[in-house]
Order: C-alpha cells, then structure tokens, then sequence
C-alpha cells in the first residue's frame, strides 16, 4: 500500500533511554573513589583475619575426672563415628549378638523397658551410684542387624522406645513409627525382623501372631554373614540445656532367630562406650540370662550426631562468623557513603540533572553497591572458610564434616547476606541523607540484633533471630537437626531457628522494604 | 579556656540534632530498659542481679552518646567549618579540650536522667516480675551500696564512652568511619569472646572497653566477673585517654 511512501516518523524525546550508561555512571563513582575501594580491601582483610583469629584461638581438650576440681585435661578431640553418607553419627549401645549367614528372621518379646538418669552433668564422667529412675524419651529397646559392629556402620533395627512407641530405623537417619504407647509387662511389644536378600522388614505384633510390616529398606553391599541380635542403648536426657547420661534396661522374652547360619550361641558387646568415644555413656552396658529370657543393659544412642554441646563440633560456619560481622560493619560504613556523600556534596543535584529519573540512580547505586559487596564478601569467605577449617584441625578440634556443596553454600550465603544488607543500608542512608544517623542505624538494625541474641537465651533469642534482620545470619548454619534426637536446638548450641534460604529472605524483606521507602522519598523530596 | 569551653558550647547548643540526641539517648536507654523489665521472667530462685537487669539500656544507649560526640567533630570537617574553628583558636589541643569538656558535659547529664529512669523502672517493674523480696531479691534502691557505685558507674561509663568517641572522630575526621570504629570498637569483642577460648576469652574481657566497662553494672557475683567494677572503668578511661591522645597529636600534626 502507501506505508512504503511514508515519511519516518521522528523518535527523539520519547524513546526509553538505555540503564546502561546509569549504571556505569555509579560503578565509575565507586571505582574512583579511593577511599571505598580501599573501604573494600579493608573488608577482605579484616574478615579473613578475624576468622584466623577466631580459629587460632579454640583449642579442644578432653577433660576426665570425678569431680570438676581433680580433672585432668589433654588436647584432642573424642572420636566422632562417619556414618554411610559422610555424616556424624552417634553409634553407641550395647549388643547380644550372634552371626546369620544368608536370610533369616529374628522375632524377641520386649516385656519391659525402665531406665535411670546420672544426677552429674554430661561433662563429669558419670557413675551407676548417682543416678535417679528416670527413662530417656528415645530409648531403645530392638533387634538389630548389621554387616559390623564397627561404629558408624550401616544397620537396619526395629526397636521399643521410651515414648515414641515401636520405631523401625536404619542408616541413622531413617525413621518409621510402628505401634504407640509404651512398653510394659501389661502391654509387651513384639518385634521381628527379617534379612532376604538385601532387603530387610521390620514388624512388630502386640500378640506375637498378628504381624504389621512397618518399614522395609534395601541395604547395598550386604554381606552373606551378618550380625543380628538384641541391643539396648539410650541418649543423653536433657533438661533445659543441662544434659544427663542415661542408662536403660529391657527383657526379651521368647526369642527366637530362623536361619542357616543360626547358632544359639549368644555374646555380649559394647560398642561405643570406650573413654575416648565422644557420646556422654552411664556404665559400658551388659546382659544376662533370666530363665528363657534376655535382660539387656545399655547407654548411648544410635542416631544422627547433633549439637555442638555434645559434639564440642565447630563448623566451617561458626568460625567465619565474627569476620563476616566484621566485615559487614566496614561495609555498611562504605554503603552509606556511597550516597550520603552525594548528598553532602551536593553532587546528587549533577546526578539527578543527568538521570532525572530518580528511581534508575537508585536502582543502579544498589546494584552496583549489592555486585561489589557479594563480590569481596565471597572472594573473602573462600579464603576465610578453607583457612579457617585447617587452623581448626591444627589446633585439634573436631570440625563438623560437611560436603564441598554446603560449603559452598555458606560461602554463597555469606555473600548474599553482605551484599543484601549493603543494599538495605544504601536504602538507609537515602531515607536519611546523613551518615551518622545512617551509620548508627545500620549497625544498630543489621549486627547487633544478632549480637544481643547470641548473649541472651530462651524464646527471646528465637524470636529476636526469626524476626529481626539477624535471621540472615542462619546462612552460616550446617549442622542438621533430627527428629530422632531430643535436645535443645538453640543458638548457644550452633542452631539457626530459620533455615539458610528463609533467613536470607527475612533480611531480603528488610531490604526491599527500606529500598520501596527510599525510593519513594527520593521521588517525593527536593534533593 | 573558658572561651574556647563557651564557644564550643554555642555551636553544640545550637545544633537542632543536639537536643534530640540528648532526647534519644535518654529515650532509647530507658525504653530498653522498660522493655527487658517487662519481658524477664524468674522462675529459679537466684543467679538474677536486679540492677545490672534494669540498666541494660546503656548498652544500646551508649551508641547515642557515641554518635553525638563524633558529629561535634566529624561535621566540622564535613562541612569546612573546622578550618573557621581553627582560624578562631589556633591553640588546637585547646579546642580539643574544649570540645571534650562540652561532650563530656552533655553525656553526663543524658546520663544521669538515663540511669535515673532506669532504676525508676527497675524499682517499680521488676518486683512484678518475680524479682521481688519474696525471692530472695532486695528491691533496687540506690541506698544500697553497691546499686549506687553501679548508678554513678554508668554514667562515669557512658561520659568515657563519649571522650573515646570523640578521640576516635578527631583522628578519622570522617562520620561514617568514625562511627564504625567506635561500634566496632564497643560490640566486637564480645562476639570474639564468645567465638575463642580460655584463657584468652577473660583476658579479651578483661581489655575490651565496653566488656571491661560495663563490669561496673554488676551487684551480685562479682567473683566471676572477669574484672573487677572499678578497675573495668579504669580499663576504659585509658582507652578514652589513648583515643583523645592519638586524636590531638593528629589534629595537631595535620593540616586540617
């Protein structure tokens, strides 16, 4: 038609002007002036010096004897057992066994389950003498099968618990729950387990005629011969954040085990009860014969390794902690500077004249400031945690062990959480315009919410590091909780009560929300 | 002297952002202070020390006091007018002088109202709280002795957190830096405390000005405080004193 014929039509005024230039207008303001790039250099030393500091300074020793003031002490840490997948385990209690080659089923009667608990502290070497009846919620009271008795090694068990009624547990980690209620003369509990192949069954029956399967797992590289047997083991109790080694005591009745390999003959073994083993045990555990039954005495857990209490565990986490804070303060001095000296200047005026869209200077300042601050804040974090793990081991302590992925991650977070926070303090100093109030404000909301949580205790800690801007600290978090372990996750204890992401996403709201106000005044004062 | 203390005092009392940090200050320790009375609860019959509890504010009020002393100097570099200051008083260890006495001054008498009102809120909330004869807790009063070393302590603290604050600005001349250091300076160590172990954590809180400091607020179990309440405060009144040391040889060695 015509449209060839037609005139072009003029664009200029209307046509949406290009980010880029904003953007490299701010990053040219930031690289030129000497005294935040050299803000940022301070940042990277600091952190990773403090983190040395932090490593260099925590030595581990193992203290033994019968009261707190006839101790002795050497350097070195107790021995934590790996489990299958890498992690720490607890992997102590006390084991009737026999060898079983090929499939087989073993069936027991528990009759009763009854315990008592030491009235000293886990840090001084329990005695049978002071104890007072009390049985641990995750006692347990089961069959167990497993290709060794080394600990740390692959299992699969079915067992009678304190409260938690029947459990079917294997490879530490894994749990199903089987018949409540608890275990008593009244209301005795059957237990079987069968080995074919590599598959193992758990059930459980509360007449011994009438089975329920309550889980099945299919452990590879399972030998011909295994051990299978009794076992009886039973955790630290706590009580606020006092733990007390326990120590439980079961009867099997009408046991019964079908299989080639079967033999009859039955010995005794405690595993995991030695001086140098780190779960806190009452007594090493035995076992004698009643007539047709089994009565079994056992102390320890079988479990995931939790706690830094328990495990006197630093992690690749809590020693970078207090030269990411460290850091964090240099780069919240730098974040407000990057605009409150704009605004004392009197540069902002040549600023917002060039851009007078004022929401695009903010936007670049925050990404600019945000790319600069995740970028020192990892490349620091990746020399801090490696450094900081080595100094641990050199120093004799145990380290948690954790895989290069959550090492990473921590790395990652830490960096997030600098650059978010630079961000939100960016937003702070355009709402305040002066660096004193911005300065203060950003300490004072972003580091020590997290350092008055850290030195106080109870609901007010989990409240002040869920809601506060404190939770964007849970990235440094790596040890795992478990269902299967009663104890008190807290901070003093190495646990965030936010996961990594969710923390970092409650200091993402602070920050999104002071950057909507910053933009909002932005557009509605004068400069 | 006197000149140099009253043209000083002019310029701090003329500032609008004075008034209100001395507001602030006040506020914001009391206001802690009210909200941790209200929140403790005791249910274990000891280990409480009522009026440390009830002067918990100074530890954030103290970041006020902080921030007024460093402006009375970092804003004189921010906006130029150190250079008329000094072409007024050239005698610049004189200046400095005077600006520590007006600085010292105004905290002071924050401090006083601060400390008073948390004592007020301690004496009237805490009882409710459980801290109460009842207990086995007296009732804070200044008649005891040693919740009146621990009243006037705070406030001899926050003064020498204010001369430690102003040395620091006199030698970083900048605000935000200066306010970092100073907060770095007061919070950090106690995190590092808490990351190491003995014996250098209790030497760490033995030296750390805020830590060694605020032992003065303790009334009960001073055995197992890591230093002793007045020698604390002497541990941070050499730490003002080496701050405004370094900040007067700078501002005298230094153009401005």
């Amino acid at each position: 038609m015509t449209a060839a014929s037609a005139p072009p039509r003029l664009t200029h005024g209307r046509r949406r002007e290009s980010f880029n230039p904003v953007l490299r207008a701010e990053w040219i303001k930031f690289r030129t002036v000497r005294g935040w790039v050299i803000g940022l250099i301070v940042a990277a030393v600091l952190c990773v010096t403090f983190t040395f500091l932090t490593a260099n300074g925590t030595h581990e020793g193992s203290c033994t004897g019968p009261s707190p003031s006839q101790t002795t002490c050497q350097a070195g840490h107790p021995f934590v057992p790996t489990g299958p997948d890498g992690e720490a385990v607890a992997d102590s209690y006390y084991f009737v066994d026999q060898p079983l080659t090929g499939n087989g089923t073993i069936t027991a009667q528990v009759t009763s389950l009854t315990g008592v608990t030491s009235t000293q502290p886990v840090n001084v070497a329990p005695s049978l003498a002071d104890t007072h009846p009390g049985l641990a919620t995750w006692a347990k009271a089961g069959i167990l099968l497993t290709p060794s008795t080394k600990q740390g090694s692959a299992y699969a068990a079915v067992m009678a618990t304190g409260s938690h009624g029947v459990r079917w547990q294997y490879d530490y980690t894994h749990d199903s729950a089987g018949l409540p209620g608890s275990t008593s003369v009244a209301s005795p509990r059957w237990l079987r387990l069968t080995r074919t192949g590599h598959t193992l069954s758990g059930y459980d029956s509360t007449d011994g005629t009438s089975w329920t399967a309550i889980g099945t797992t299919h452990l590879t590289e399972l030998p011909s011969t295994v051990a299978v047997g009794l076992f009886v083991t039973s955790p630290v109790s706590f009580q606020g954040s006092n733990g007390s080694a326990t120590r439980a005591t079961a009867t099997f009745d009408q046991v019964s085990i079908r299989g080639a390999g079967a033999s009859k003959a039955w010995h005794g073994l405690s595993i995991g009860t030695d001086p140098q083993d780190f779960y806190p045990t009452l007594g090493s555990g035995s076992y004698h014969r009643s007539g047709g039954a089994f009565v079994v005495s056992g102390s320890g857990d079988i479990a995931p390794g939790v706690g830094e209490g328990l495990l006197g565990a630093d992690t690749a986490g809590s020693t970078l902690l207090l030269g990411l804070i460290v850091g964090l303060i240099v780069m919240i001095v730098v974040a407000t500077m990057f605009i409150t000296t704009e605004y004392r200047r009197g540069l902002i005026r040549t600023t917002f004249a060039a851009t007078p869209n004022r929401r695009r200077v903010l936007a670049a300042k925050a990404i600019v400031i945000g790319a600069v601050a995740f970028v020192t804040a990892a490349l620091s974090a990746a020399v801090a945690v490696p450094l900081g793990e080595h100094k641990l081991n050199a120093n004799g302590n145990y380290v948690f062990p954790v895989s290069t992925f959550t090492e990473l991650r921590i790395i990652a977070g830490s960096a997030a959480l600098v650059a978010v926070t630079a961000i939100a303090v960016l937003a702070l100093g355009t709402i305040m315009r002066k660096s004193a109030g911005a300065v203060t404000g950003g300490i004072v909301i972003f580091v020590l919410p997290y350092i008055i949580g850290s030195a106080i205790s109870g609901s007010a800690e989990q409240w002040l590091l869920r809601l506060t801007p404190a939770a964007g600290f849970a990235v440094l978090g790596v040890l795992p909780r478990s269902p299967q372990v009663s104890y008190p996750y807290t901070l003093g204890n190495g646990y965030y009560p936010l996961g990594p992401w969710a923390g970092l996403a409650v200091l993402c709201v602070y920050a999104a929300l002071a950057l909507g106000v910053a933009a909002f005044l932005m557009r509605r004062r004068d400069a | 002297m006197t000149d140099a203390v009253r043209a000083e005092w002019s310029k701090l009392r003329t500032l609008a952002s004075t008034g209100w940090l001395l507001v602030g200050t006040v506020i914001l320790t009391v206001g802690i202070s009210v909200a941790v009375a209200a929140a403790v609860h005791v249910t274990s019959g000891s280990g409480q020390d009522p009026t440390k509890l009830s002067l918990t504010g100074i530890y954030l009020g103290q970041t006020v006091v902080a921030v007024l002393a460093v402006l009375a100097i970092s804003e004189e570099y921010g906006t130029g007018m150190i250079r008329a200051t000094l072409c007024a008083m050239p005698r610049r260890l004189v200046l400095l002088v005077a600006k520590a006495t007006n600085v010292a001054g105004l905290a002071f008498v924050a401090g006083l109202v601060a400390v008073a009102g948390c004592l007020l809120a301690g004496r009237l909330m805490l009882p409710t709280d459980g801290l109460n004869p009842d207990h086995g807790y007296a009732l804070v009063s200044i008649g005891h002795g040693p919740t009146l070393r621990a009243a006037i302590g705070s406030v001899v603290y926050l003064v020498l957190i204010a001369l430690l604050s102003l040395g620091v600005a006199t030698a970083m001349r900048d605000t935000a830096v200066s306010i970092g250091v100073v907060l770095g300076l007061l919070y950090l160590p106690s995190i590092l405390a808490q990351a190491v172990t003995d014996p250098l954590r209790r030497h760490l809180q033995q030296i750390a000005p805020m830590t060694a400091g605020l032992a003065i607020q303790a009334t009960t179990n001073l055995r197992s405080l890591p230093i002793s309440p007045w020698a604390g405060i002497g541990v941070l009144a050499a730490w003002a004193m080496a701050s405004l040391l370094v900040g007067g040889l700078l501002l005298r060695l230094r153009d401005a």
